[in-house]
């Protein structure tokens, strides 16, 4: 059952990369850019998710020990801004902003079969191995 | 343009949703970049199938509604796609969350640590783009 909601979330989540058009780099970099000819529209993609989300979190989901299916529910992390959330966060606006690809429509656009995100996912999973190998030698 | 803006907001509300199943049932948050970066250590199948599920939606949404294939920067410019992969990598691992998971699920569940970082990198993009677009 666990299994099953994972692949209903990821199919909603997908199909909403291409309704959205978060899927296409070059409206995100239209919406990044706005210094230039500024395309607003993508901001109502993290409306609309936060409209559905944050209320159901608030008024629900926040008041359940367990998921549905028994899961424990995350604690939202402590508070803790360190140099290490900063940096990252800078480091993936530049990387985001230069192309106008984050993760989710990263793994998206697999689905066009276009090779050169197989290169981009496989610099990012190196990028995510070099980051766990640093945070365990520490 | 206005139809630009539903379509935003109605993927949006679908992205919402999902962040929301996946929560609800699984007690899971629908972090892109952690769902991947955590799917190479044994028993996570969760992870694959959403990831699978991603990409068979996004396929068949690009069939059936027709909408244009987006189109990427070229293969011959690998040096350029491998730095922003790598940096989209190295950042969302060290920040531990990307648009979805700081953007989506932590703004959403007003976490200060998802507020700050995406307030960060939404800047830092912008810059980006800014310095490649009109200094470069």
């Amino acid at each position: 059952m666990m299994l099953a909601m994972s692949l209903l979330a990821g199919l909603l989540f997908g199909a909403g990369m291409v309704i959205s058009g978060m899927i296409d780099p070059a409206r995100v970099l239209g919406f990044l850019d706005i210094m230039g000819q500024w395309d607003a529209s993508l901001a109502w993609v993290m409306i609309g998710a936060l409209v559905v989300f944050m209320p159901s979190y608030g008024l629900w989901l926040s008041q359940r020990k367990q998921s549905l299916l028994g899961e424990p529910m995350p604690m939202v992390p402590t508070p803790h801004i360190d140099k290490r959330l900063i940096g990252g966060a800078i480091l993936f606006g530049v990387g985001w902003g230069w192309l106008g690809i984050c993760p989710g429509p990263a793994i998206s656009l697999i689905a066009t079969g276009q090779s050169a995100i197989l290169l981009f996912i496989f610099a990012m999973l190196l990028g995510m191995w070099l980051v766990g190998k640093w945070i365990r030698h520490q | 343009m206005i139809e630009q803006y539903g379509m935003a907001l109605m993927g949006g509300m679908l992205v919402g949703l999902s962040a929301l199943i996946l929560l609800l049932f699984n007690g899971r948050i629908a972090g892109i970049s952690g769902i991947v970066a955590g799917a190479f250590a044994a028993k996570q199948g969760w992870r694959w199938l959403f990831l699978i599920g991603m990409v068979v939606g996004s396929g068949v949404m690009l069939y059936l509604g027709q909408y244009p294939i987006p189109e990427l920067v070229d293969l011959h410019q690998w040096p350029s796609i491998a730095a922003a992969g790598l940096l989209v990598g190295l950042g969302t691992r060290l920040a531990n969350g990307c648009t979805s998971g700081h953007g989506i699920c932590g703004v959403g569940r007003l976490s200060r640590r998802s507020i700050v970082a995406t307030t960060v990198f939404m800047v830092s993009a912008m810059v980006t783009v800014y310095i490649k677009r009109h200094l470069m």
